[in-house]
């Protein structure tokens, strides 16, 4: 038998090591276990300073005597590999799992034990936990804010349409994949605006968009039995031609019936909010700005200098400020800008005024792409004769947008999580709402409920997000 | 000059000048409507509205022009605290995702996706709103190492009484230009010579030595001020003395420094991992040692990459600070373009010198980092 060093463990004694430490590092944790989850001090009969740092000192040592190089258990290897591998960072180990074991049992108890969901007033709150009662009963309004309830099916009723038109994309056949980029860019954001400017807004205007709808169906319907030559004027010619059939000739005299009456009940933007306020409002913002920052980079580098100028002072411009003066702006000056007898919604000026102020990052972001791509990609595209729109379109645009697209997820993401800002116009969305619910007077003090809640939430649409970026990152890289 | 190339540009102005002579046509007529002229003459009248938090001595009697600059400088005062900590933050949280402790590295990467995936208005109202409304009232409180109370009133510290504050300033400003001079000399000497000077130790001993001499012989006294609890009513009790930060302040700084930070750990770890190991084998064969691998080789690339865009983040948490409207921070958003807009009503006056303010501090941080991205550049043949 081979003297032991307690400084230095090394194979010889291999054995003697493993054990004792592994036993000093339970027994380090098991203390800090009982300590947190049982509130037992078993160490109480030391000095007060030695007793509240005893697990360190035991684990400390254990950790130590376990560090044994090429050991030949895997286990203890990747332990000594991972978290083990010196003094230093085995300490910040150990501080680490404590913290954890430490802060579980008042996050549990807070989160679950003692936290009430029974019930549907502030009396049954009576724990010292959360009171999800609180987040049951408003849950309704942080979801549609003051929307009426006998109305909200057609909040839900759009969102799913538009979630399954917009998943289009994946049952699509070969044949139909030329045209979704259309589909998504133009189409798309047509019919979704559609769907909440006149399902969701409601009120007379209700009966355009269903003969709209009308006409669309019946003209998607007999377009399977028109020849493809004349697809094209057929999509143009037909809705267009039903839509004012319907609208004038065959149901002229219901209509005017029908008018005094109001099929959907009007319901003005100012009641819109909660969460489904933040999706239309990031929505549309989304599809609005791309388009106008990718205008805006290509016209910072193009070769008319008017044009550069334009766009970079825009770019500058609203980049250089904070979103919440731009908000101000759009509330407050820009009224003042306009003729007097003209109103726009509040609604609108925010999309507009969003919009604008993120059209300018994306610019940014695919400007960088574009600066990426070498300059033999614009040589051989117009060396085939391309002009600059061609160019562009075929050449440079698809495989800078490709470069970008971690870019412009995160741009996307800001934008997200910019919506909260609204309220500066006191529109309400979802954190409104809970700023709303949190001073009625019946539900006073559960103002960390809301907040934890409206924080998961907001995670897991961003969290969801980013990772989906990352997906299409992978998907679309091509090695160059 | 053909006419394709001068047509769109000449569209794109006529657009344009269309736009801006429709909305500032309709100004006039909107203000010539409101009775208003436009002009900047109101700044110098007198504001008659008071401000909570200060750094300059201010109340209703003063000025507009006065509440701007009282706005402003609040602004600026959360920015800087914002971007200490921040900073700090973001440099731990950065090194510890490089490190290969596999608890410390998901630690940082936990924190990171949770602080950056949440809106960070969402975060200021939970600091404001929720944690910071657990803290006791000012006569429960327990102090912090005896001086300092965090109450829910606010944050009560200690306070510095000083007697002759200029002496002890200027002794350190001495100290701050005579090492700029050591540094050049002893830069200069290791080029001629190539004799190194220990700058480092003559400036720590210039920078400690300057002011006590100051304390000695220059007349200097400084005594701490601790915050004493005071009765103000029956229920009602305060602290005097010391510094009092606001809860607004607070909640506003550790929710900026909190998000922000987040990004800057990115940028930090982005920075280090874009040093290739080629560079450190090579440093290390040529027989630097391993600190002076990091000094001169490593930190010297790896700063070439964090500072442009950490200085981007900067510069978001100074514009993300006007969000300090939403929790009563006077900062220069909610004084100027919120109580000063509502008395004067003069909307395009405030709500431009506001954007102008922000923008000219933008454009002249991205100008000078245009200026130091191209200092920096590495110049290749």
């Amino acid at each position: 038998m081979n003297k032991l060093n307690f400084l230095q463990p090394d194979k010889n004694n291999f054995y003697t090591y493993l054990y004792t430490g592994v036993i000093l590092v339970a027994l380090s944790i098991f203390i800090v276990f009982l300590n947190s989850f049982f509130n037992k001090d078993i160490v109480s009969f030391l000095p007060g300073p030695i007793s509240f740092f005893l697990p360190l000192i035991l684990g400390f040592i254990g950790l130590h005597l376990i560090r044994i190089d090429y050991s030949g258990l895997r286990f203890l290897d990747s332990i000594n590999k991972n978290i083990n591998t010196n003094n230093f960072n085995a300490f910040l180990s150990l501080l680490i799992v404590f913290v954890v074991i430490k802060s579980l049992p008042p996050l549990l108890s807070w989160f679950i034990i003692d936290a009430n969901i029974a019930g549907d007033s502030k009396d049954v709150c009576t724990g010292s936990g959360a009171c999800w009662t609180y987040i049951k009963i408003w849950f309704n309004r942080f979801m549609y804010g003051m929307y009426p309830n006998p109305e909200q099916w057609r909040i839900n009723l759009s969102f799913i349409a538009l979630a399954f038109l917009g998943c289009v994309g994946f049952f699509a056949t070969e044949k139909f994949k030329k045209y979704l980029t259309l589909y998504y860019v133009v189409v798309y954001p047509i019919i979704a605006f559609f769907f909440i400017f006149f399902f969701i807004s409601g009120g007379p205007i209700f009966f355009d968009f269903s003969y709209g709808i009308i006409a669309a169906v019946i003209s998607i319907i007999l377009g399977f039995f028109i020849p493809s030559k004349f697809k094209m004027y057929y999509f143009i010619i037909v809705p267009i031609t039903l839509y004012i059939l319907l609208k004038y000739v065959f149901f002229y005299e219901e209509l005017i019936e029908l008018g005094k009456l109001e099929a959907l009940e009007w319901v003005e933007t100012g009641a819109w909010g909660g969460l489904s306020l933040t999706f239309i409002v990031s929505f549309f913002c989304l599809i609005f700005c791309f388009p106008i920052g990718l205008f805006l980079s290509l016209g910072r580098r193009s070769d008319f200098p008017i044009i550069k100028y334009i766009s970079i002072g825009m770019i500058e411009f609203w980049r250089g400020v904070p979103l919440i003066t731009v908000l101000f702006m759009s509330s407050v000056m820009f009224p003042m800008f306009l003729p007097e007898d003209m109103f726009i919604d509040k609604l609108v000026r925010v999309i507009i005024a969003i919009s604008l102020f993120e059209a300018a990052y994306v610019a940014e972001v695919i400007r960088g792409g574009l600066q990426a791509l070498p300059r033999g990609q614009y040589d051989a595209a117009k060396s085939l004769g391309m002009g600059y729109w061609k160019m562009h379109i075929l050449v440079i645009l698809p495989q800078a947008l490709k470069l970008v697209i971690p870019g412009i997820a995160n741009t996307f993401l800001a934008l997200v999580k910019d919506t909260p800002l609204i309220f500066v116009v006191g529109l309400l969305e979802i954190v409104g709402m809970l700023n709303l619910a949190k001073t009625n007077p019946e539900w006073l003090g559960f103002a960390m409920e809301g907040y934890v809640f409206a924080s998961v939430l907001f995670f897991i649409i961003c969290y969801a997000m980013s990772k989906y970026s990352y997906n299409l990152e992978q998907k679309y890289k091509t090695e160059r | 000059m053909n006419i394709k190339k001068i047509l769109p540009q000449l569209l794109t102005l006529l657009v344009v000048i269309l736009v801006f002579g429709f909305f500032s046509y309709n100004a006039q007529i909107n203000m010539e409507n409101r009775g208003i002229t436009f002009g900047y003459g109101f700044l110098s009248q007198e504001s008659s509205f008071d401000v909570q938090f200060s750094l300059i001595e201010y109340d209703g009697s003063h000025s507009y022009f006065r509440a701007y600059l009282v706005g402003l400088l609040n602004t600026i005062l959360v920015s800087v605290i914002g971007i200490i900590f921040a900073t700090i933050i973001g440099v731990v949280v950065g090194i510890a995702r490089l490190s290969n402790n596999y608890l410390i590295n998901r630690t940082a990467a936990v924190y990171v996706e949770f602080f950056r995936n949440i809106p960070l208005l969402l975060q200021i109202f939970f600091w404001y709103f929720a944690a910071l409304r657990a803290l006791p009232l000012p006569q429960d409180t327990e102090p912090m190492f005896g001086v300092f109370f965090l109450t829910i009133k606010g944050f009560f510290v200690p306070a510095f009484v000083w007697n002759n504050l200029d002496v002890f300033i200027y002794s350190i400003i001495a100290a701050i230009i005579s090492i700029i001079f050591i540094r050049i000399y002893a830069k200069k000497k290791q080029e001629n010579e190539g004799i190194q000077t220990p700058v480092l130790s003559i400036s720590i001993g210039l920078l400690l030595i300057l002011p006590i001499l100051s304390f000695l012989f220059g007349g200097v006294d400084a005594s701490v001020e601790i915050p004493v609890i005071k009765q103000l009513s029956q229920s009602g009790f305060t602290f005097e003395g010391g510094i009092k930060l606001p809860p607004e302040l607070i909640s506003l700084a550790l929710a900026l420094s909190l998000y922000t930070a987040t990004f800057i750990a990115e940028c930090v770890r982005a920075g280090v991992q874009g040093v290739s190991k080629g560079q450190k084998e090579a440093a290390a064969s040529i027989g630097l040692t391993p600190n002076q691998v990091l000094k001169l080789v490593v930190m010297p690339q790896a700063l070439r990459i964090i500072i442009p865009p950490t200085t981007n983040q900067y510069l978001n948490l100074t514009k993300n600070s006007s969000l300090a409207a939403a929790i009563a921070y006077p900062d220069l958003v909610l004084v100027f373009a919120g109580t000063a807009l509502m008395q004067t009503g003069r909307a395009i006056e405030i709500v431009s010198i506001t954007m102008l303010t922000y923008l000219s501090l933008s454009i002249s941080i991205s100008i000078f980092m245009n200026w130091y991205n191209k200092k920096i550049a590495i110049k290749e043949k």
